[in-house]
């Protein structure tokens, strides 16, 4: 148990990085072709910049591990389960979907494959994988919690009295800060009055890393890092990982002309695409341009499937509305 | 003069007519100061009042509840603006432990105006975090009162109500109803908070519903006069204060009643609506109360399930016909409010 061990063959983790990196921009991709048709009436908070993190990160988890996220998940939950049916079906509302539309893109869940669930009420999913990590530990189980939230969740209360209690108590958690410096359009600079996160959160009883690359690997590597520190100082982590949020809060466009960010720092970020960066790695690791566009080719039609399954599958019936309010 | 204002105008007039009248207005919450002004709603009040009087805040909404209970305290007219009624519940500790006691702890001493704006969700697969309301709960604390204005006059009028009482109000606004457009007068006007309001006279029935149910009501009050059923609709417009007496008088001629609430039904705002006709007026009723709102779950993300979740205008005829005993009219021919038409996405 715990995490799986780091393939001794650099070549097959990239590609595996590469593999899931793709998919996730891919169906992103195919969700911006398609939104306009008007058949996914699910509020879409794109992923779209953050793969490397959620990449990344997931990669490392192994499969008892847990993951408690938020409404901006897609890159995340397609990493950890690669499942473009079950998503699509989601994002179409779908009888087909394990949630059966009854989540949307906000609100995935997946627990059999340790993605516990997301909350949009921003940062109230942090206690509770806190809590799951009391559990995990109070039943013997060698296993990880990882909390992925914003900076704007670092506003809230709740983000600090959990972390306290991790603290406190001890506990096999990781805190992922996803940091692209928004909350909606609200810069931090309107919203917090310290300077650095990583500094504060660094005198709690924890170790703190932090990352601004958009490589995945780096942020493989490091989050191996932090699973091991967890395991060794019995001690939470908390990493502070920035990224470039590529379109608007909510909605499948960009939006530069809005006024409250340039198009000129998008393009600075966009150098550095994680998707790009993770390629160009791999041509230049000796991969063949043929190799990676069958990877790519294999990918797109499984999208290209999934969605169109999904289009087809039919809508559950009104029975399901009041079905599983209890257990 | 009156024009033909939107929703959405009809609040942002009120708050420019207010701010420009009281220097102690002031305006806060995630947003309101953004290009999308809380859909339109205060827009323009940052580059028209600067920052001091229109400004963005962290995520905290426990906190800035507290916040504005101190500002208010202290003689300031804060208005703290939520997106969304969800956001709200984040801060229920302030509103029942602090807020609504203030006054009542200080012997009468301190005064508390300050109002309180949630935007009730729904619609376009919003899912269970963005889609409630649950008014019942303010409505449930001595010293809180909360509105739900229906129409663009009652929102100028209510909001100015609100920002010059000198207790806390909590104005709730149904997302649908932000393009809705009806008459409004240009000159600052208010409108009496805790006094409902007939939006249409009828004999037959009752129907009460608030808010964005009063446009369902009257929608099928149309349907059901073209059949020869004539429906009275009350708009409650105030949970709390509550005016039972125009409901109570109404039930009385008709002796029949409808609540369409947008909320939950168990211990629901319904609920004390139907108390009140079985205190006031039992023996009047010709039939039972029917009451008609959320399916109890969650609100689902899916088109379908969540078009079962609310209650609609359809809903409100089949209840009628039921409790008249008549057959069930062939309602192809009518169109019916759904947020496809009233309310596009992808947004
Ligand atoms: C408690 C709460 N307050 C306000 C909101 C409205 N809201 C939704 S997302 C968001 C911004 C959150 O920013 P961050 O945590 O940095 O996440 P990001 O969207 O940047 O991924 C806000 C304010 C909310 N969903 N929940
Ligand atoms: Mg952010």
């Amino acid at each position: 148990m715990g995490f799986s061990p780091k393939p001794t063959d650099a070549l097959k983790l990239n590609l595996e990085l590469y593999r899931k990196l793709y998919l996730a921009r891919q169906a992103e991709e195919s969700i911006r072709a398609h939104y306009a048709e008007n058949e996914m009436k699910t509020p879409m908070h794109m992923s779209m910049g953050e793969e490397a993190i959620a990449v990344g990160v997931v990669s490392v988890l192994g499969p008892d591990d847990q993951i408690f996220a938020t409404y901006r998940s897609h890159a995340i939950y397609l990493a950890r389960t690669e499942d473009s049916d079950d998503f699509f079906a989601e994002m179409y509302g779908k009888e087909t979907a394990r949630l059966k539309g009854k989540g949307g893109s906000m609100h995935m869940c997946d627990p059999e494959r340790g993605f516990m669930g997301t909350s949009a009420i921003v940062a109230s999913a942090i206690p509770v994988a806190v809590g799951a990590a009391f559990a995990s530990r109070k039943q013997g189980n060698d296993t990880i919690t990882v909390a992925f939230f914003g900076d704007g969740a670092c506003d809230e209360g709740v983000f600090w009295e959990s972390l306290n209690l991790a603290c406190l108590m001890k506990l096999p958690v990781l805190f992922v800060c996803e940091d692209n410096g928004l909350a909606v359009h609200t810069p931090q600079s309107l919203r917090q009055g310290y300077r650095s996160i990583a500094a504060i959160v660094s005198k709690f009883n924890c170790q703190v890393l932090e990352e601004t690359s958009t490589d995945a690997e780096v942020i493989y590597d490091l989050t191996r890092k932090a699973i091991n520190l967890i395991k060794a100082n019995r001690q939470p982590v908390f990493m502070h990982l920035q990224y470039y949020r590529y379109l608007e809060h909510v909605g499948v466009n960009e939006d530069f002309d809005a006024g409250y960010r340039s198009r000129k720092e998008f393009e600075e970020w966009r150098q550095v695409d994680p998707v790009n960066l993770q390629r160009k790695k791999l041509l230049g690791n000796g991969t063949s341009e043929t190799e990676i566009a069958k990877i790519e080719t294999k990918i797109d039609r499984q999208i290209e499937n999934s969605l169109k399954k999904a289009k087809d599958a039919p809508f559950a019936n009104d029975a399901e509305l009041c079905r599983g309010v209890f257990s | 003069m009156t024009r033909n204002l939107s929703y959405r105008e009809a609040i942002n007039e009120a708050l420019v007519q207010e701010m420009t009248r009281d220097e102690s207005v002031f305006v806060y919450g995630i947003g309101v100061p953004d290009h999308k002004g809380i859909f339109g709603s205060t827009s323009g009040l940052a580059e028209h009042f600067g920052s001091d009087r229109c400004f963005d805040t962290p995520l905290a909404e426990d906190s800035l509840t507290g916040f504005g209970l101190g500002a208010a305290l202290n003689g300031l007219r804060p208005i703290y603006v939520h997106m969304r009624a969800d956001f709200l519940l984040l801060a229920v500790n302030q509103l029942a432990n602090m807020v609504s006691s203030y006054t009542y702890a200080s012997a009468g001493k301190l005064k508390v105006p300050l109002v309180i704006r949630a935007v009730i969700g729904r619609g376009w697969g919003q899912g269970f975090q963005h889609s409630k309301s649950m008014y019942s709960i303010y409505g449930h604390m001595p010293g809180l009162k909360v509105v739900l204005p229906a129409t663009p006059y009652d929102a100028k009028g209510m909001l100015i109500s609100a920002i010059r009482d000198d207790n806390p109000v909590i104005v709730m606004e149904h997302r649908l109803l932000y393009d809705v457009s009806g008459e409004v007068p240009e000159e600052p006007y208010t409108v009496p908070i805790g006094q409902a309001h007939t939006l249409r006279p009828g004999g037959d029935i009752t129907v009460v519903a608030a808010s964005w149910m009063s446009v369902e009501a009257i929608k099928a009050a149309e349907v059901l006069e073209k059949h020869g059923v004539s429906v009275e609709v009350i708009d409650p417009r105030s949970v709390s204060p509550f005016d039972s007496e125009t409901i109570v008088a109404s039930v009385k001629r008709t002796g029949r009643c409808i609540i369409a609430d947008n909320d939950w039904l168990h211990c629901g705002f319904s609920a004390e609506v139907a108390a009140a006709l079985a205190e006031h007026c039992p023996s009047e009723l010709k039939s039972p109360v029917v009451r008609l709102g959320y399916a109890p779950a969650p609100c689902p993300c899916t088109r379908p399930l969540e078009n079962r979740f609310y209650a609609n205008a359809v809903d409100i005829i089949r209840a009628a016909e039921k409790m008249l005993g008549t057959n069930p009219l062939d309602l192809s021919g009518e169109e019916f409010y759904s947020y496809e038409h009233k309310f596009q996405g992808p947004f």
